[in-house]
């Protein structure tokens, strides 16, 4: 059963080799400065429709910034971020782009999907109700639809027990399985992922893992995430971006970066953090 | 009714000189206050539960009821009792108590903003319950107090035109005398708002300023 | 007189005026309410001059004494053309000058949501207005409840400045009767005794009620 958008049967593997034409995301020359701080510097990524990518790298390297520009939940200085092959952070006005309004970005935000490091879930709400009320108040659906809806969603991630639950009776993995389950009820095109095992206790972070592992193999979505799990992006990911200083420092399969860095910065990470596990 | 540039001068002298009184019964009903609060606060840390109960009640009790009906009552109650207190005496003593109250709260919100672990230290190093109190708890207890402080000096100056009831000549008081004199409240009444204002606003902005200047002196903020 | 005589005479005119004084409370608490949110949400809004007029009128009516706005309103406005009675007159002043105090608390407890909400609402698409309205407003209220519990505690303190303005109510009452019996202990501690039960075993229970509520609502307890 895919209880999302209609299965496109396109390889995977090939979007690294060759340039993909029509990016499901593509980051065009993008800065963004916080005062004198550049957090990142002209960057230039394609994701090809389908494709999980991983981000890596040490902090304030300007990984989750990537992620929240992508959400529009922070501006961009310069450059231009594509979805789907539509301008995200601008928009056109008299045949010139100029940077994109509210109303806007009303219309593209509904493409993209985010799951946070904190959760978020809205604490006056069920876990149910957290899953429909964007899709019946955003997306319009009927209350039955929406309800149908999060209700597979909720099985899909082993909550369909908890649905009637409040967030503050849940664990942490189980909050984190809801938000995923959340944020696939608005049909993303493109999921985010922000360091979702991050503020987890050990033991449940594999719950959440699966979550995503079933996520990546059995529906179609395009996927950025996060990341300080090593071994799991080394599994899961399609490629793996290596962020330092703002810049992607070096990019490639999980077996190129992680058993034949080029980059010195890239070993140097790689290194202090496989000495830490 | 228009209103009178000309008799908002004539009677302006005499409005800024009923502010003085104004400004002196606010300074020294916070005064009282200050000590009283601090009163109030050892009496509530005694060896005695019951007494430390029963100074918690009264607090209480202060703390609900109006300051007017209060001012009335130590104003009209003492001569019963044979002992006649002037309308300013009776006047500082509310004010002294009734704010009073409201700092001993302030004071006991700033004690307990010092993390326990910072007594348990002092222990640890066999500090004296003077140096505890005076070189460690204090120094970080006082910037968590200061803001609660700083209201209630502009709350007691607000509640001072209440003191015209009993007769103490403030600004309200004599706003209300030069009225009932000429028929003319437009001008005296909003001249009182005004002067509230003008004396009210750069004070809690002073106010502000000197609590992080305090609290950037003694290191405990940035 | 004994004290217990006392009592008999003039409780039911100290209650009378304790019956006024919960009225000029509901409806002063009722008008208060409506004036803290405008003005609350007023300030947070990115319209400079509605921020602006927010500011202005809050700093307005905190910086200013409630007792020269209840005189202001009470016998300047009649002679501008709006003539009140006492009663109403009274539960305005209050309302307009507690509501710029309870304007501050409703801004900071919306600025108290965490971020994540706000971000959280954002990712799923809604209009800032339903996010306002279905995502924030509600969690404000675990947050707002305890500051505006003592706030109300001190609107009916307030209230006893309306006997000033011929209000007759519980203070109105007292004086009344401490002018005709000179009874003055007796009658000012009656009263004090009546605002002390009506504040502490009244109102509070009821807002400390209503603060339970709230907190479960979010499922904090």
């Amino acid at each position: 059963m895919n209880v999302l958008s209609e299965r496109n049967e396109m390889n995977q593997s090939s979007s690294i080799s060759a340039p993909d034409e029509n990016p499901m995301v593509r980051f065009s020359g993008v800065t963004k400065r916080y005062g004198n701080l550049t957090v990142l510097d002209n960057l230039d990524l394609d994701v090809s429709a389908n494709e999980m990518v991983s981000i890596i790298g040490p902090s304030g390297s300007g990984k989750t910034t990537v992620l929240r520009m992508l959400m529009t939940l922070e501006t961009i200085d310069q450059g231009i971020i594509y979805v789907d092959g539509n301008p995200l952070t601008h928009m056109e006005r008299n045949g010139e782009m100029v940077f994109a309004n509210e109303r806007y970005l009303r219309t593209q935000r509904n493409n993209i999907g985010m799951v946070f490091q904190q959760f978020n879930l809205f604490p006056h709400m069920t876990a149910l109700e957290n899953c429909i009320e964007a899709p019946i108040n955003v997306l319009g659906l009927k209350r039955d639809e929406a309800e149908q809806r999060a209700i597979d969603l909720l099985r899909m991630v082993g909550m369909l027990g908890k649905k009637d639950e409040h967030p503050t009776r849940l664990s942490g993995g189980q909050q984190q399985r809801v938000a995923i389950a959340r944020a696939l009820a608005m049909r993303p095109k493109v999921m985010l992922l922000d360091e979702v095992t991050s503020a987890l206790d050990p033991e449940v972070i594999g719950e959440v893992l699966n979550v995503i592992r079933a996520l990546n193999s059995e529906h179609n979505l395009t996927m950025l995430m996060v990341t300080h799990q090593m071994g799991f992006a080394r599994e899961i990911s399609d490629r793996v971006c290596f962020f330092y200083k703002g810049k992607i420092a070096e990019q490639g399969t999980p077996d190129q970066i992680f058993n034949d860095p080029q980059n010195d910065r890239t070993k140097q990470f790689l290194s202090a953090v496989l000495d830490a596990n | 009714m228009e209103w009178r540039w000309d008799f908002a001068i004539e009677i302006l002298p005499q409005m800024l000189g009923a502010m003085l009184n104004t400004l002196l019964a606010a300074g020294i009903g916070y005064g009282i206050a200050l000590i009283v609060g601090l009163l109030l606060l050892l009496g509530q840390r005694t060896k005695y539960a019951l007494l430390n109960m029963a100074v918690r009640e009264v607090v209480e009790f202060v703390r609900s009821t109006p300051l007017i009906v209060q001012l009335f009552f130590v104003y009209f109650v003492a001569p019963q009792f044979g002992v006649v207190l002037s309308a300013w005496t009776s006047a500082m003593l509310t004010i002294g108590i009734h704010y009073g109250t409201y700092l001993s709260e302030v004071y006991r919100g700033g004690l307990e903003a010092v993390p326990r672990g910072q007594w348990e230290a002092c222990r640890a190093l066999n500090f004296s319950p003077a140096r505890t109190y005076f070189r460690v708890v204090i120094p970080q207890a006082l910037p968590a107090s200061l803001p609660g402080m700083g209201n209630y000096l502009v709350g007691i100056f607000k509640d001072t035109p209440m003191l015209s009831t009993i007769g103490v000549v403030e600004l309200m008081h004599t706003a209300n005398a030069l009225g009932a004199e000429t028929y003319r409240y437009l001008e005296p009444y909003t001249m009182v708002g005004f002067m509230f204002l003008l004396i009210s606003l750069p004070t809690a902005a002073g106010l502000r300023k000197f609590e992080r200047y305090v609290g950037r002196a003694l290191g405990v903020t940035k | 007189m004994s004290y217990i005589d006392f009592l008999f005479e003039f409780s039911p005119k100290l209650l009378t005026g304790a019956y006024i004084t919960a009225l000029q409370m509901l409806c002063a608490s009722a008008l208060a309410i409506l004036v803290s949110l405008t003005f609350g949400l007023l300030r947070l809004s990115k319209n400079r001059l509605a921020t602006g007029f927010a500011t202005v009128y809050i700093e307005f009516f905190r910086g200013t004494s409630l007792l020269v706005q209840l005189y202001w309103i009470y016998y300047v406005l009649p002679l501008m053309g709006l003539t009140l009675d006492a009663f109403e007159a009274g539960f305005i002043a209050i309302g307009l000058n507690f509501g710029a105090y309870g304007a501050e608390i409703v801004r900071g407890s919306i600025q108290a949501v965490p971020k994540g909400q706000w971000e959280a609402a954002t990712a799923l698409n809604m209009s800032p207005s339903l996010r306002m309205r279905r995502i924030i407003i509600p969690q404000t209220f675990s947050i707002l409840l305890p500051p505006a519990s003592n706030l109300l505690v001190e609107l009916l303190k307030a209230t006893s400045l309306v006997a000033l303005i011929t209000v007759v109510d519980l203070m109105f009452v007292a004086k009344q009767i401490n002018a005709t019996t000179w009874l003055s202990a007796q009658t000012f501690g009656t009263a004090l005794v009546i605002y002390y039960v009506m504040a502490r075993f009244a109102l509070t229970p009821f807002l400390r009620w209503l603060e339970i509520l709230a907190a479960r609502k979010v499922g904090k307890v």
